[in-house]
């Protein structure tokens, strides 16, 4: 274990700080040439892990329906009230379907919360970060823009499978 | 010449510097982004132009189309003055310093500088502290606690490094017996560099020029996290423009002063034994000039983004019982230099 020196503890030489200025300034000059970290934004784009939260994204099956059964969890679970579900009948084997959909993203915290809680897999974080509107009301996504084919959020599917308990 | 024709000259020498410097700032301030983005394992800005060499001009344009603020409880013209002030100094300074030796051009004999002061170094002092004026009246006259604040920090921390400065200098006058800037630098012949000689004196007005710039390590007048922006935190615009550029052109003037009291000036050690031509080794000693400023430049740049600031307490101590007893030690030692090896 390391102690903390006091100013009391210090030798002479630390006591002079040149030498320890001149080490830092060593550090400094050997960075200035290493290869650089940035990303070029719009240009170069950042791939995320899967463990990365993006915008919440409705699971579509692979017959073009959503696997969501508009139980309505997610709606309760969210901190910010950002969803809204509207449940219907359907005469497929799940019974029920949302109707309407509704994310308002501006309210969204990216808590995932909503895809912690949903029993059926239905509601996924995905890896899209690029968020921008022009107006309030376009910033409402409803079940057009929230539905992603299956295979296009395997990843996280896969991860919260091993991670999610 | 009549008195015309020396208006004249002086007038082209004197635009031609404004330009010149106003360039220069506008690359220190590229410079330092850049810098301090490779120090941080960065690009740094490069969208505006060829690796974003006219983002200068990009931030001038912003800054020229901000609203001029002026706070309701502000002293009006003190809030204005000030910024000029701190510029009228920055750029007064630059007077003194000579860019080259004498040259023939149309008939006409022409000083490579505005005025040839034979007290250059007692000048550029007393302007620079002049320049103190400018920052406290922008603290006290912005009616902001903070910029108040600031302003007397600086003040302080001006007064106090100014005193080892002026002795760090002293022994410098000592050995080349002259206070003209071309005599200084024709004393420190070959290695005779003063930052040789008198290593004490060197690190100590080293350390003063930081302190007089406000410059990190000694950035206390604007500490950002105690004092928002410091002493400018009221001003916008133009007028803060105006103390980003003096705060430049008072970092190029230290860099130049310290090339010149301390690293031999336009000197190249021995070029006059090489046996090179008058035109060569006369370029070659300008060009000398310009990397021994460039290089301090970038000291300063190098240890803005290196070091942490210092704490106030610290920052007077240091000024008061480090740097002070060490500049009057480097003026005895150079007294001992001058009694036992007769420089
Ligand atoms: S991520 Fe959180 S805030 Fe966003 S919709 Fe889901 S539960 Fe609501
Ligand atoms: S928790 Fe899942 S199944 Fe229930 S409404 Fe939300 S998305 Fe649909």
């Amino acid at each position: 274990m390391t102690t903390k020196k006091r100013f009391k503890d210090l030798t002479f030489w630390e006591r002079l700080y040149i030498p320890v200025i001149i080490k830092g300034l060593v550090l400094t000059l050997k960075t200035m040439f290493k290869p650089k970290v940035t990303m070029e934004y719009p240009e170069v784009k950042f791939e995320p892990p899967a463990s990365y939260r993006g915008r919440p994204v409705l699971v579509q099956e692979k017959n073009g329906v959503e696997r969501c059964v508009a139980c309505g969890l997610c709606s309760r679970v969210c901190p910010a009230l950002a969803i809204e579900v509207q449940a219907a009948e359907t005469e497929l084997e799940k019974e029920r379907f949302p109707q309407k959909f509704e994310i308002n993203m501006l309210r969204c915290i990216f808590c995932g919360f909503c895809e912690e809680v949903c029993p059926e897999e239905a509601i996924v974080m995905s890896k899209d970060y690029e968020l921008v509107f022009q107006d309030r009301d376009s910033a409402i996504f409803g079940k057009d823009k929230l539905l992603v084919p299956v295979e296009n959020l395997q990843d996280r599917i896969d991860f919260l499978r091993k991670f999610k308990k | 010449m009549s008195i015309w024709e020396v208006i004249i000259i002086s007038l082209i020498k004197i635009l031609l510097i404004v330009v010149l410097m106003l360039l220069t700032v506008a690359y220190l301030v590229y410079f330092e982004r850049k810098i301090s983005a490779w120090i941080q394992n960065r690009k740094g800005p490069n969208r505006v132009g060829w690796h974003g060499l006219l983002q200068p001009f990009a931030d001038v344009f912003k800054l020229l189309l901000k609203e001029d603020i002026v706070p309701e409880k502000a002293n009006k013209a003190l809030h204005t003055l000030a910024p000029f002030i701190a510029l009228f100094v920055a750029f007064a300074t630059y007077a003194v310093i000579p860019i080259g030796p004498t040259i023939e051009l149309f008939g006409y004999k022409i000083n490579l500088v505005v005025a040839d002061v034979n007290i250059g170094v007692l000048y550029v002092l007393a302007l620079t502290s002049l320049g103190v004026y400018g920052i406290t009246f922008a603290g006290w006259s912005s009616g902001s606690k903070y910029s108040l604040l600031g302003g007397v920090r600086s003040s302080a921390q001006m007064i106090s490094y100014e005193v080892s400065m002026g002795f760090s200098i002293a022994g410098v006058l000592l050995l080349s017996q002259s206070l003209s800037p071309t005599k200084i630098v024709e004393a420190q012949y070959g290695w005779m560099w003063n930052a040789i000689l008198q290593p004490i004196g060197f690190i100590t007005f080293v350390v003063s020029a930081f302190a007089e710039t406000n410059r990190l390590p000694f950035d206390l007048p604007e500490a950002e996290p105690e004092l928002v922006g410091g002493y400018h935190t009221e001003y916008s615009s133009f007028k803060f423009a105006g103390f980003f550029l003096a705060e430049y052109a008072n970092m190029i003037i230290a860099s130049m002063m310290i090339t010149t009291l301390y690293l031999g000036g336009y000197q190249i050690p021995y070029i006059d034994k090489l046996g090179l031509n008058q035109t060569l080794t006369v370029l070659l000693q300008v060009g000398a000039f310009l990397f021994k400023t460039a290089f301090m430049l970038f000291f300063f740049m190098w240890v803005r983004w290196s070091i942490p600031r210092f704490r106030y307490d610290q920052l007077m101590n240091l000024g008061w019982k480090v740097m002070f007893p060490l500049s009057l030690l480097n003026i005895v030692w150079v007294a001992v230099l001058i009694m036992v090896f007769r420089l």
